[in-house]
């Protein structure tokens, strides 16, 4: 029986127009709809894939206030046995890799999984801090992972390439595409969310390390400059001689 | 005090993100009056290392344990944050690669320091506080991020820093550490690296391609003049979705991100997404058939028209500039 966690985080849709409030000090949620993490959503549908046939149990864990229950819900509709919410703004990745290794490191799972990183805060952080606060292996971006008994060969992505890793468990990986397909939560999935375990946690004391203290939206382009279709030379020479990009 | 830079090798060699970040690193050290100190791990010849002074690094710790031969995050964090220590080390530099990724957290987890990630700029250091910009949600915003704590870890956004090249050579020290046995329970089977092709995360230019392509068997053309410009190829979603390119090529939202000189996207219409993982690109070229699509807002130079007439084209130009330089 395999035990795997999946730490899930809830986070602005993938189309959303990203702005400020309170002079650029705070993300602005008017609006804006907030989803699971589409990066966690492949990890948990592997989660599941691997725990088929009664082969185990997948628990989804979220460091979040109560808004984000919604998102934990989707989490169970998709197929996770059970669901614990750490009743805690995620203040930094510290502070969430601090409240999930000190959920976990009671719990023997034999498996934690993230997603590569938050579309949020793009920090790729939590995989690689949860596991040296459990001081086990943890591998951040992975594209493959298969299990074999008690341990698993994962593939790691690397610039212009990949390395293929055997770790025994306990270990923590982040995965990316490839690793499974999204999951579409069926009828059945979505009523039996309703009744499925999620239980409340309060945090544990963690030393804060840092804070965001303001944003900024990039600076917009000036105007396209257009070239004829029929005078494509042209923009070759403009890339050359006046943007000098080559 | 000091500041630590860890320089990463890719097969012995440095690449040009590893010399970003010790002139990053030596830029840092400058602010705050301190020396800069390098960690390199594996084998890398001794003229390379010395070679790392011209970027402002005053002395190399060189790490040649044999079971340190290949990248292992756990074993690699655990010799940085040893070095750190011994160093009297305030801020810890990497560059922000795959294995940057799943080392510098670790690192800071160890030194109970905060991480910034990605940073694209010299931190701010007035009134005594350290502020780091980096991007956030997915390359749309940059947030600014204090570091509260006594050691600070921060990874460079590789093409986001300036090589500065000073006068100087290092001096290469040994670095011995011990290394515990339960750092190296993940075990590496098979590296596997394309050398004669430009990574994407590394590359000064990328020529990028989407559906306006209509089919994997058109892309010869857009790999020919990325070999031509020395470029890598990239996709957009639906490309590696359709498993057209691979899923590495997949430049986006829930791909990666990335910061090239160049950016050149042929066939792609712009979807706010795609737009995520290229919007820090320095300069982008569009060329889409349709006048409308949404790249051409956020494009430096746009061509109208169809890809099969206008990027042969371009290759033909792009040749007979290199026959006439």
């Amino acid at each position: 029986m395999m035990k795997i966690l999946v730490c899930i985080s809830n986070v602005p849709d993938t189309t959303t127009k990203i702005t400020f409030t309170n002079e650029n000090t705070q993300f602005n949620t008017a609006g804006v709809q907030f989803v699971l993490n589409p990066y966690d959503e492949i990890a948990l549908s592997r989660a599941i894939e691997l725990t088929e046939n009664g082969n185990g149990t997948v628990t989804v864990i979220n460091v979040g206030e109560i808004s984000t229950e919604p998102t934990i819900r989707k989490a169970l509709a998709i197929g996770a046995t059970d669901a614990v919410r750490i009743n805690a703004a995620p203040h930094d990745a510290y502070y969430v890799a601090q409240q999930i290794a000190a959920y976990a490191k009671d719990q023997s799972f034999d498996l934690i999984l993230t997603g590569r990183e938050s579309i949020d805060y793009n920090g790729a952080k939590v995989a690689a801090m949860l596991g040296e606060l459990l001081d086990i292996p943890s591998v951040s971006i992975i594209k493959k992972l298969d299990v074999d008994g008690n341990a698993a060969t994962v593939e790691r992505e690397i610039e212009g390439g990949k390395e293929v890793i055997t770790i025994p468990f306990p270990f923590v990986a982040g995965t990316a595409e490839g690793v499974a397909e999204w999951k579409i939560p069926n009828m059945r999935g979505i009523m039996s969310a309703r009744t499925k375990p999620l239980a409340v946690v309060e945090p544990v004391e963690v030393k804060t390390l840092s804070d965001v203290v303001k944003f900024e939206t990039p600076t917009p382009r000036g105007t396209v400059k257009l070239v004829d279709a029929a005078d494509p030379e042209k923009l070759i020479e403009l890339l050359h001689s006046e943007a000098k990009v080559f | 005090m000091s500041v630590l830079v860890y320089v990463e090798n890719a097969e012995g060699k440095f690449k040009k993100s590893i010399f970003e970040a010790v002139s990053y690193a030596k830029a840092v050290a400058n602010q705050l009056e301190t020396n800069l100190v390098a960690i390199s791990i594996g084998n890398v010849a001794s003229s390379d290392l010395e070679n790392l002074g011209k970027f402002g690094a005053e002395k190399v710790l060189n790490v040649t344990n044999d079971k340190l031969k290949t990248f292992v995050n756990q074993a690699y964090a655990s010799v940085v944050a040893e070095a750190a220590k011994k160093e009297s080390s305030t801020v810890v530099v990497l560059s922000n690669s795959f294995s940057g990724k799943g080392l510098a957290p670790r690192i800071g987890a160890k030194l109970e320091a905060a991480v910034a990630d990605g940073a694209v700029d010299l931190p701010s250091t007035d009134g005594g506080k350290f502020i780091i910009k980096k991007t956030a949600f997915s390359n749309k915003a940059f947030a600014f991020v204090e570091m509260n704590s006594a050691i600070k870890v921060i990874s460079l956004t590789p093409n986001s820093y300036k090589i500065e090249e000073v006068v100087g050579s290092a001096n290469v020290e040994e670095f011995t550490s011990d290394i515990k046995d339960s750092d190296f329970k993940a075990i590496i089977k098979e590296i596997v690296r394309a050398t004669d092709k430009v990574s994407l995360p590394d590359a000064e230019l990328v020529v990028s391609a989407g559906r306006g392509l209509k089919g994997p068997e058109n892309w010869g053309m857009i790999e020919e003049l990325a070999d031509l410009l020395g470029a890598a190829t990239a996709c957009s979603k639906p490309v590696s979705d359709a498993d057209w390119r691979p899923h590495s090529e997949h430049v986006g939202q829930t791909g990666i991100a990335i910061s090239p000189n160049l950016y050149i996207a042929i066939g792609i219409s712009g979807a706010i997404q795609h737009l995520a993982g290229v919007s820090s690109s320095k300069v982008i070229v569009v060329i889409n058939k349709d006048p409308e699509a949404p790249f051409f807002k956020v494009a430096d130079y746009g061509i109208v028209g169809d890809a099969f007439e206008v990027v042969p084209k371009m290759i033909a130009a792009v040749k007979s500039l290199k026959a006439n330089a």
